[in-house]
């Protein structure tokens, strides 16, 4: 697999008012393939969203550099940590949204978020205003508006945060079969061990603030992969290699 | 338990008007046991005769028509002015800083020592007096503007960002939307403010309008006449409001605790 997009010593410092500055990542390698998986770990305030939010390009790093094969400039989509709807627009409207800023026409836009609304099992809810939605309904919306725009890189943040257990694995299987329709490349971040080695290809260790990578494992199994493989006991040994890692 | 909660709402519509009413009704009884002339104090009923007369001759939608359209010019050039320059300060800090201790000193002049001078310089149309209504107008809205502009959350913006919005998609589908309510309450301050303007401007030289007709009418001890006046004006006041109000309820639909 060719690499896709490649992180090379890449710094982040928020300014503070003291002057010191607040290091939030220090010295970050890491290389996606072309169409992989990848899954981050790590203690809460390491700088994982952040990084996330350098690579989306809403961020610039400090120093180093974020390189894309070819130097072309990917299209990339983003699902927040935090759901992050526009209040203002209902449900078919927002997941609608990033079609219309592209250029495409209202009744395309909305008719193919109609499909995207139908995925994330929220019909009934297409004309509501975001405040009438609970935690993981929001989220599901964030989802739909990222997946619809078919990105060549897909950023997650804790996309599933909000979400209760059963809709969470739910969701995770749900995403899994659109990785198997787009094969977009995925970071995703996740503070959940088994979903990261049920999703990914590889997962990435994170250490504590100021964050940079301490492991990474790569997951054997194949593909297209089920919810059954959950159970299976090669399954079991990879959580606990993964559970290991994150303990050091 | 919900129909005598519903009774209670209602017992509770029910007082303003009839408290209203009561008060109206001691008016009338104390202008009658005393002897005040009508020209120091008219009663309810001698008022409500003056309304009827000056409707029926025309003067009072006459000059109420002038008088809401200076308010609505005002409110219009005001607002309008006010969005523009809003929006541009709001993106350019630095401008703001050099213009802003200019708009904050015009605002802390009274508007009633700058009335004068327009009429010397516009005379006693109607345009000095949309001129100060644009004036007392422009203020509380371009501040709402700034506000509401920088008070977009990080997290709206980098969305907008990671979906490559340009700068028309930013305004229509985050900028407007998320400055609206804070731009709503100055406009309901500002309606209020414009009223106000619109009178003190006809106080001080006109030739038409209800503070002209407050003016004319004070001059020949037409007390009643300025109680009708004073009454309209409030009237102008209330229902633009209300308006604004109502409006900003369909319009922001979308408001609500999370
Ligand atoms: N815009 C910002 N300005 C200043 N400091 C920031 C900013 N964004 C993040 N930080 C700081 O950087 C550090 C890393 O934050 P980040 O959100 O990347 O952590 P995270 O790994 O995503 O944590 P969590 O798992 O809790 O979401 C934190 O200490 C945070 O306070
Ligand atoms: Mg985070």
């Amino acid at each position: 697999m060719d690499s896709f997009v490649k992180i090379s010593n890449l710094s982040k410092t928020f300014p503070t008012d003291d002057g010191n500055g607040l290091e939030a990542l220090d010295d970050i390698n890491l290389t996606l393939a072309e169409n992989e998986f990848v899954c981050m770990i790590g203690p809460s305030g390491a700088g994982k969203s952040t990084l996330i939010r350098i690579l989306a390009d809403v961020l610039q790093p400090t120093s180093g550099s974020v390189t894309f094969a070819g130097n072309q400039d990917p299209t990339r989509a983003i699902v927040f940590q935090s759901s992050n709807l526009l209040p203002w627009m209902d449900v078919l409207h927002n997941i609608a949204l990033p079609l219309k800023i592209q250029g495409e026409s209202e009744t395309a836009a909305n008719r193919r978020a109609e499909e995207w609304i139908e995925r994330v099992g929220l019909s009934e809810f297409k004309d509501e205003w975001p405040k009438t939605l609970s935690g993981g309904m929001k989220q599901r919306v964030a989802i739909a508006r990222a997946l619809i725009q078919q990105p060549q890189l897909l950023l997650l943040d804790e996309p599933f945060g909000a979400l209760d257990a059963l809709t969470r694995d739910q969701m995770a299987i749900e995403l899994l079969k659109t990785w198997d329709l787009q094969h977009p490349t995925v970071l995703m971040i996740t503070h959940s061990i088994t979903e990261a080695a049920l999703l990914a290809d590889r997962v990435v260790v994170f250490s504590k603030r100021p964050g940079h990578i301490t492991h990474e494992l790569k997951i054997p199994f194949e593909r297209p992969r089920r919810a059954a493989l959950r159970d299976e006991y090669s399954f079991i040994q990879i959580v606990k290699e993964l559970r290991g890692m994150i303990m050091d | 338990m919900q129909t005598s909660r519903k009774k209670g709402n209602l017992i509770q519509n029910l007082i303003p008007p009839l408290s209203i009413a009561a008060g109206l009704v001691l008016w009338e009884i104390l202008v009658h046991l005393s002897d005040y002339p009508a020209f120091i104090l008219p009663a309810p009923s001698q008022i409500l005769l003056r309304f009827f007369r000056s409707i029926s001759d025309g003067v009072l939608l006459y000059h109420s028509l002038i008088t809401f359209l200076e308010v609505l010019g005002g409110l219009f050039f005001g607002t309008s002015l006010a969005l523009l320059t809003g929006y541009y300060l709001a993106h350019h800090p630095i401008a703001e800083s050099v213009l802003f201790p200019y708009i904050v000193a015009s605002q802390s002049i009274p508007m009633a020592a700058i009335a004068p001078l327009l009429t010397i310089w516009f005379g006693s149309g109607m345009m000095p007096k949309i001129l100060i209504c644009s004036l007392v107008v422009f203020f509380p809205i371009q501040i709402n503007v700034i506000i509401g502009l920088r008070e977009i959350p990080r997290n709206l913006l980098d969305l907008m960002h990671s979906m490559r919005a340009d700068r028309l998609a930013l305004l229509r589908y985050l900028e407007i939307p998320s400055a609206l309510p804070v731009v709503f309450g100055g406009l309901r301050i500002s309606a209020t403010l414009s009223v106000i303007g619109a009178v003190v401007g006809e106080l001080t030289g006109a030739d038409a309008g209800l503070g002209y007709l407050i003016n004319t009418a004070r001059g020949q001890y037409d007390t009643a006449m300025v109680f009708v006046a004073v009454g309209m004006l409030m009237l102008i006041a209330i229902s633009l409001y209300t308006g604004i109000v109502l409006l900003e309820r369909r319009i922001l639909r979308w408001q609500g605790t999370d």
